[in-house]
């Protein structure tokens, strides 16, 4: 009854979306506030329902309920109660209704939250929110719909794939989608700017937060993703290439490049066309990651419950929206006033070059990411792309824009000087050819690559500092004054410095990680000791091991470094009945930044007969700050957020004195 | 007399050219330089035959672990056999098998051929899911005769 109830839910989401859409387009149109009350009110409750649509799947899966096909296909009675809530977006089903969830939530919360915002804009924005609401919702209604009833129920479920049931895999889709999803907020404002014509700095303002909120969680999404990959599949590695993982970065490098390019059209009122081709650009690529993960075109390690059929469809969704986008964006840009001039070094001008090279990166990417079924479709070859092309693409473009990254807070707007920008960061070049230098000579002589990258590290975070202790220390303040500067400095110049440290901390963590990882395999029969990176390993001893929904092989696994113990570990092999799968259970040393990584392999038997144990060991130094990273940068984009709500007011006064021009324009 | 347009917008666009161009053709070399080597090709057995894939390039080798083929050697190596319908291939690895690896199942190997014929294999892809298999591996198979249908792997997981 309850799984009933949620389709019907779904269904009328579905129509509310449709008169979201309908309603607001209308309101715009007849420029009746009732008529776009109207359609804020359809927006509310196409979340309210689809919320419940949701609601009745976690109810389904709670009560284990295996007539819904869905919940049949993906639990257990065995599972925890956790796991069986996260088992709700485990599968496409519930995936994609996250997804529509995440939709209309932002949807609704524009409606009724953006009250800043000129009618029309909100109206226009409302409805494009509306129509992505009718693509996704209708989707999930006529084609995924995860509340289906089986025939036949079967008594016991499928269960979730074991590698799924582990916390932080639990928590990394929400953050994902809403990140991904964020976007579409952004999508619709800058349809909304194009249809209304009127890209400004007032728009930008009002863009800015949607595109902070999205930025700060798609990075811890991103984040907990390669932190589950780290510790889940044992690997030892935290990054490779995959097209999956490509799918979650391309829209992060878009809306990175989108909070860059809309500071200057918020400042300056420049770049507003490349500011609004942006904002299509990342929910394009968002859209383009659900098509790329889901359809399966693309051979990748994570593999996904795939269906060709539903590609299909999500590539049409995909071509409906993003065509419309880009050609009405093709129609209006040329009529986009160019803003204010800028001199050659300015502020607006590293901005620009911090956007053409992150934009000619996120190509490499993403023809890197294409590049199998562009081949497939020229010449027939399967082929696929390395890690090494992305490696060699992606990380000197990037270098480039890291290398400039400190000058630009640096500058003023309009007009700079770069050599006092320089002058001033001497102190940060020395620190980071310090550390390039002690990198070369000391840890790992003839290392160009990390010795590089350490020292591009040190310099984002030498000279992001510099910037603040210019800003508090400037025209000689007295101690007591110093308190009191950094207490006034903006929320935003906490923010993006926050970020840059942020990236500077991953900088140096993916530098050290990459090439000081020291990889060891090793059969041990119990009392065997092997030696990784100066710790002595000992297999104490295997022993089985029961829990709640699999069977595992523990070891137990001593770890001594000049004769002190320093941990155990735990490392252990879990075979899960439910879905006839055997897992590995990681086990990890954390000693400060690093990590000792302990995985245990298949059973063997040994020439004697006895049982013996493949150990593979991971030494992984300063892996922590490729997590801590992303976090900070994330914290500094909240940071941000927060600076955006105090100046609510200007952006309310701003929106109504260009109003009455634009009436005339019609 | 100078060779620079007039208008100041005109001015402008041949300066967003005039700085753009040259990094969005570093970026394109960088790309094409970078793809030389990064790319590597599919084969199942029969096709790298056929192809005649020279020893010491890399690939990805595709096709189904042939039953009764794998062994363990104590110091912690694998030897098995990858084949398709008409043709096999011997694979030697050194490392830790992806946990969905079994005998009868579909699996991508990547390494290069040694001058004895030999697969040496530096990676072998894991796959989450067990009824996942790759769109080329698929493709191979039912060239070479061997894809038993859908049903295939589900069958093989029970």
């Amino acid at each position: 009854m309850i799984a009933e109830f949620g389709s019907f839910a779904l269904v009328l989401a579905f129509a509310l979306s449709l008169a979201q859409a309908g309603l607001s387009a209308a309101g715009r149109w007849r420029l009746s506030p009732a008529l776009s009350g109207a359609g804020e009110g359809a927006a509310a409750g196409a979340f309210i329902c689809v919320a419940a649509a949701f609601a009745a799947l976690m109810f389904a899966f709670v009560t284990s309920d295996f007539s819904v096909a869905n919940v049949a296909a993906n639990s257990h009675t065995d599972k925890p109660l956790f796991y069986k809530i996260t088992g709700v977006w485990g599968s496409h089903e519930g995936s994609m209704l996250l997804w529509c969830l995440a939709l209309t939530a932002y949807g609704a919360v524009m409606a009724l939250a953006g009250r800043g915002l000129p009618m029309r804009l909100k109206s226009s924005a409302v409805a494009v929110q509306g129509l992505l609401g009718v693509l996704f919702v209708g989707y999930t209604v006529f084609a995924s719909n995860p509340l289906v009833r089986l025939n036949d129920p079967p008594v016991e479920g499928h269960s979730l794939n074991p590698l799924l049931q582990d916390p932080f895999l639990a928590l990394h889709p929400p953050f994902l989608y809403a990140g991904y999803v964020g976007m579409s907020v952004v999508f619709s404002l800058s349809l909304a700017a194009l249809i209304e014509r009127r890209v400004d700095a007032a728009w930008a303002r009002w863009v800015r937060p949607w595109a902070l909120a999205a930025w700060s969680l798609l990075t811890v999404g991103i984040m907990l993703g390669s932190f589950w990959s780290y510790y889940v599949l044992g690997w030892g590695g935290w990054w490779s290439w995959d097209p999956v993982e490509n799918a979650s970065f391309m829209p992060w490098l878009a809306a990175t490049a989108l909070l860059h390019s809309a500071t200057v059209t918020e400042k300056r009122g420049a770049l507003s066309g490349w500011t609004v081709f942006l904002g299509l650009v990342a929910f394009t690529f968002s859209m383009l990651g659900a098509f790329l993960v889901r359809s399966g075109v693309l051979t990748s390690v994570h593999a996904f419950a795939i269906d060709p059929a539903r590609g299909i469809l999500l590539l049409t969704i995909l071509g409906v929206a993003a065509g419309a986008g880009f050609a009405m964006f093709a129609w209006r840009a040329p009529q986009l006033t160019a803003g204010g001039l800028f001199a050659p070094v300015s502020r607006e001008a590293a901005l620009v070059l911090n956007n053409l090279f992150i934009a000619a990166a996120t190509a490499a990417v993403l023809f890197g990411t294409l590049f199998p079924l562009i081949r497939q479709a020229t010449t027939g070859d399967a082929v696929s792309v390395g890690p090494p092309y992305f490696n060699r693409t992606f990380a000197p473009l990037m270098a480039a824009v890291l290398v400039m990254l400190p000058f630009a807070p640096l500058l003023p707007w309009k007009r700079a000087d770069l050599l006092g920008a320089a002058q001033r960061l001497w102190a940060a070049a020395g620190l980071a050819l310090l550390a390039g230098v002690a990198i070369v000579a000391l840890a790992r002589p003839g290392d160009a690559v990390s010795a590089c990258g350490a020292a591009l590290g040190v310099w984002l975070i030498g000279g992001t500092l510099t910037e603040l202790v210019e800003r508090v220390r400037g025209g000689g303040a007295k101690a007591g004054e110093v308190w009191s500067r950094l207490a006034r400095l903006p929320r935003g110049t906490w923010g993006m410095s926050l970020a840059h440290i942020g990236l500077g901390v991953f900088i140096l963590g993916a530098a050290m990680e990459t090439s000081g990882r020291v990889e060891s395999a090793k059969v041990l029969a119990p009392g065997d000791s092997t030696t990784v990176a100066g710790y002595q390993l000992t297999l104490d001893r295997v022993a089985p091991f029961d829990g709640p929904n699999y069977a595992a092989e523990r070891a137990s696994v001593s770890v001594m470094r000049n004769g002190a113990r320093v941990c155990s570990a735990d490392p252990e092999r879990r075979f899960y009945p439910a879905n006839q799968q055997t897992t590995s259970r990681v086990a990890i040393c954390v000693r400060g930044l690093s990590d000792l990584y302990l995985v245990l392999g298949e059973p063997r038997a040994a020439a004697s007969g006895a049982p013996v144990w493949l150990v593979r060991a991971y030494w992984n130094p300063w892996v922590r700050l490729i997590w801590a990273g992303p976090l900070l940068m994330a914290l500094g984009g909240l940071v941000s957020l927060s600076d955006r709500r105090l100046r609510l007011g200007v952006p309310r006064r701003a929106a109504h004195a260009p109003a009455p021009a634009l009436e005339a324009a019609e | 007399m100078s060779l620079l347009p007039k208008s100041r917008k005109a001015r402008r666009r041949l300066a967003a050219v005039a700085i753009a161009a040259p990094i969005l053709a570093a970026a394109a070399g960088l790309a094409l330089f970078a793809l030389g080597d990064s790319v590597s090709f599919f084969y199942s057995p029969s096709q790298a035959r056929a192809a005649g894939v020279p020893a010491g390039r890399t690939i990805e080798l595709g096709g189904l672990v042939a039953v009764g083929s794998v062994h363990k050697t104590p110091d912690g190596g694998i030897v098995f056999v990858v084949a398709d319908l008409k043709d096999k291939d011997p694979v030697v690895y050194r490392g830790e098998l992806p946990d969905l690896f079994r005998e009868g199942q579909g699996v991508v190997a990547k390494g290069a051929f040694l001058p004895s014929g030999v697969f040496q294999a530096t990676e072998i892809l894991a796959k989450h899911d067990e009824k996942y298999m790759p769109a080329e591996l698929v493709k191979a198979l039912k060239a070479s005769g061997e894809w038993r249908g859908d049903a295939q792997s589900a069958a093989a997981g029970k």
